[in-house]
């Protein structure tokens, strides 16, 4: 069974200019244990379809949401808000870009962490809050677990609290993690660092991962499928190895011509945005939606 | 003999945190030769922005000589100093002013510097505008009405408005889309060329110093561990820690990642 299914999937937004149409029907799937990225440039509507994803657009009165989002065989929008509410942090969980900017800073990271447990466990004691985070945050190779559980995340350096988050973000084995942007905001060795750290836990946990990002090469590094997005529309689809070596989509070539290379090959031309980027979905054969259909 | 533009010579720079020292920039010598790209590349800590701005004179080097074009800066910088070493930001949208137009913010360095004719100073703005390949109407728009790529054209106009010949850019394009990102990096390239300007670039995005620096300087915790032409780092680093950077750079093709795996197993034969 997939993890996350949507279909068809559109968002309005309505304004006192009128309304915004935001997604043009964007269907996608993850199935379980897969890394799925959905790459694009700033207002292609990849945070929004993430946020649609955790029930957070929903209830707002602006917007206008239509299709399905499923996850784990459930339609979101037959759940109430209370349900929502109790899938985040438990059942689904989020890593954003700047690690210590979504930490508390006014509280150890031992509070923080067992707030996250009594997400689904409301009962957990301090004592086993503890045990647990020493060993989650053992497992993302924080080398004094005990030490870094009583600091504040201002003394942990960045890398530091992105291992951190990503030990939160596993805590309660949710089955979809949603990372927008991770480590973007850290330097490339680090970066690298913390990608593979995620990428052994999520192997290792079974779970399943929409991976939302701008850059190409972190891409092209950590997921198993890509979704390309432009202005709310699905530009091509595929497993990362053929999209990266065989893109077909006018969009997609010009995203990756655009992107310097380290072996030198000059900037590129770039053209002015071309009426070919809405060119419809390209689809890598067997990787269409519904699941598998080409 | 000619100077190079700009030279540093064993400068230093400690602060004092908290009753401690922390030495940003430890004894760093490089010049900068006229009409030169040099990138200066390191991770956050490594000393690169405190560079920076002791080269702009916002706060003066603890110990050591910057001299441009020969003659040694002093701390306090005098207003011809000001026009010829100019600085573009990261993040336009916080270094332009949001209550000023895009013209007034233009018209304010050639007033600041008295370039050009007072009556013949608007007309220019507008020109400005035309180099960087904006409308001339721009002008009477507001920051916020325009994209984070003109923006970035907006702040390169005001780095070139006062005749500038050393243009500091500090993560010029760290915050721009890739698509975006290429047509402001193609026209910083024309520009030097045809106003044979001098860049210091400052960046972590080797990707990016790849295809625009004639040589690189990488700085390590306050250290000038390597410089050298682009391609001779890039291709064959001697430091360790270069070959752990270029390593880390996350790529898009074949011929990237074998560049990449090659200098793994490089560090691995060295260590």
């Amino acid at each position: 069974m997939n993890t996350l299914r949507i279909r068809d999937l559109r968002l309005g937004f309505k304004g006192w200019s009128g309304a915004v149409e935001v997604l043009h029907g964007i269907s996608l799937h993850i199935a379980k244990g897969e890394r799925v990225a959905l790459v694009g440039e700033s207002g292609s509507g990849k945070s929004v379809t993430a946020r649609i994803v955790l029930g957070l657009l929903q209830s707002l009165r602006s917007t206008r949401l239509s299709g399905l989002v499923e996850f784990d065989g459930r339609d979101l929008s037959k759940l109430s808000e209370r349900e929502r509410h109790a899938l985040r942090g438990t059942k689904m969980s989020m890593i954003f870009q700047d690690p210590t900017s979504s930490l508390n800073p006014v509280y150890p990271i031992l509070t923080q962490f067992h707030e996250v447990l009594r997400r689904a466990n409301p009962a957990i004691a301090v004592a086993e809050a503890r045990a647990r985070a020493e060993k989650a945050l053992a497992d993302v190779s924080i080398t004094d677990p005990a030490r870094a559980l009583e600091s504040y995340p201002f003394q942990l350096s960045g890398g530091m609290n992105q291992r951190v988050m990503i030990a939160m973000a596993l805590a309660n084995e949710p089955s979809l993690l949603i990372a927008d942007e991770p480590g973007t905001a850290l330097d490339v060795t680090v970066q690298a660092q913390t990608l593979r750290l995620m990428r052994e836990q999520v192997e290792r946990h079974g779970t399943s991962v929409l991976f939302i990002s701008h850059n190409l090469g972190v891409v092209r590094e950590f997921a198993d499928r890509v979704y390309v997005i432009y202005k709310g529309r699905i530009a091509e689809q595929g497993p990362t190895a053929a999209l990266f070596g065989n893109p077909r989509h006018p969009y997609t070539r010009a995203l990756l011509d655009a992107v310097p290379r380290i072996t030198g090959e000059g900037i590129p031309e770039i053209e002015d945005a071309s009426e070919a980027y809405f060119a419809p979905t390209v689809v890598h054969e067997g990787y269409g939606e519904p699941e598998g259909v080409a | 003999m000619t100077h190079p533009l700009l030279s540093l010579r064993a400068v230093s720079k400690t602060f004092h945190t908290g009753g401690r020292e922390v030495k940003a920039v430890d004894s760093v010598s490089f010049d900068v030769a006229e009409g030169e790209c040099l990138a200066v590349v390191g991770e956050s800590g490594s000393g690169k922005s405190t560079i920076a701005n002791m080269i702009l004179g916002i706060y003066p080097q603890t110990l050591g000589e910057i001299a441009f074009k020969g003659a040694a800066l002093p701390a306090r910088r005098d207003l011809a100093h000001r026009r010829a070493i100019q600085l573009v930001q990261q993040n336009p949208l916080s270094s332009l002013n949001p209550r000023r137009t895009i013209g007034a913010s233009l018209r304010l360095a050639l007033d600041v510097h008295g370039i050009g004719e007072k009556a013949g100073r608007a007309e220019r703005t507008g020109q400005l505008l035309e180099e960087v390949g904006l409308p001339a109407d721009f002008r009477t728009r507001s920051p916020a009405a325009l994209s984070g790529g003109q923006r970035q054209r907006v702040a390169i106009a005001r780095a070139l408005a006062c005749q500038s010949e050393l243009v500091v850019l500090d993560e010029p394009t760290s915050a721009l889309d890739v698509l975006v990102q290429a047509r402001v990096l193609k026209l910083l390239a024309e520009l030097r060329k045809s106003r044979g300007l001098t860049y210091l670039f400052i960046t972590h995005d080797l990707s990016v110093v790849r295809n625009i620096a004639d040589r690189v300087a990488v700085f390590e915790k306050g250290r000038l561990v390597e410089i050298g032409p682009t391609a001779s780092v890039f291709e064959a680093p001697t430091h360790a820690y270069t070959r752990r950077l270029i390593s880390a750079v996350p790529v898009v093709t074949a011929a990237e990642a074998a560049l990449r795996k090659r200098l793994t197993e490089d560090a691995d034969a060295h260590a």
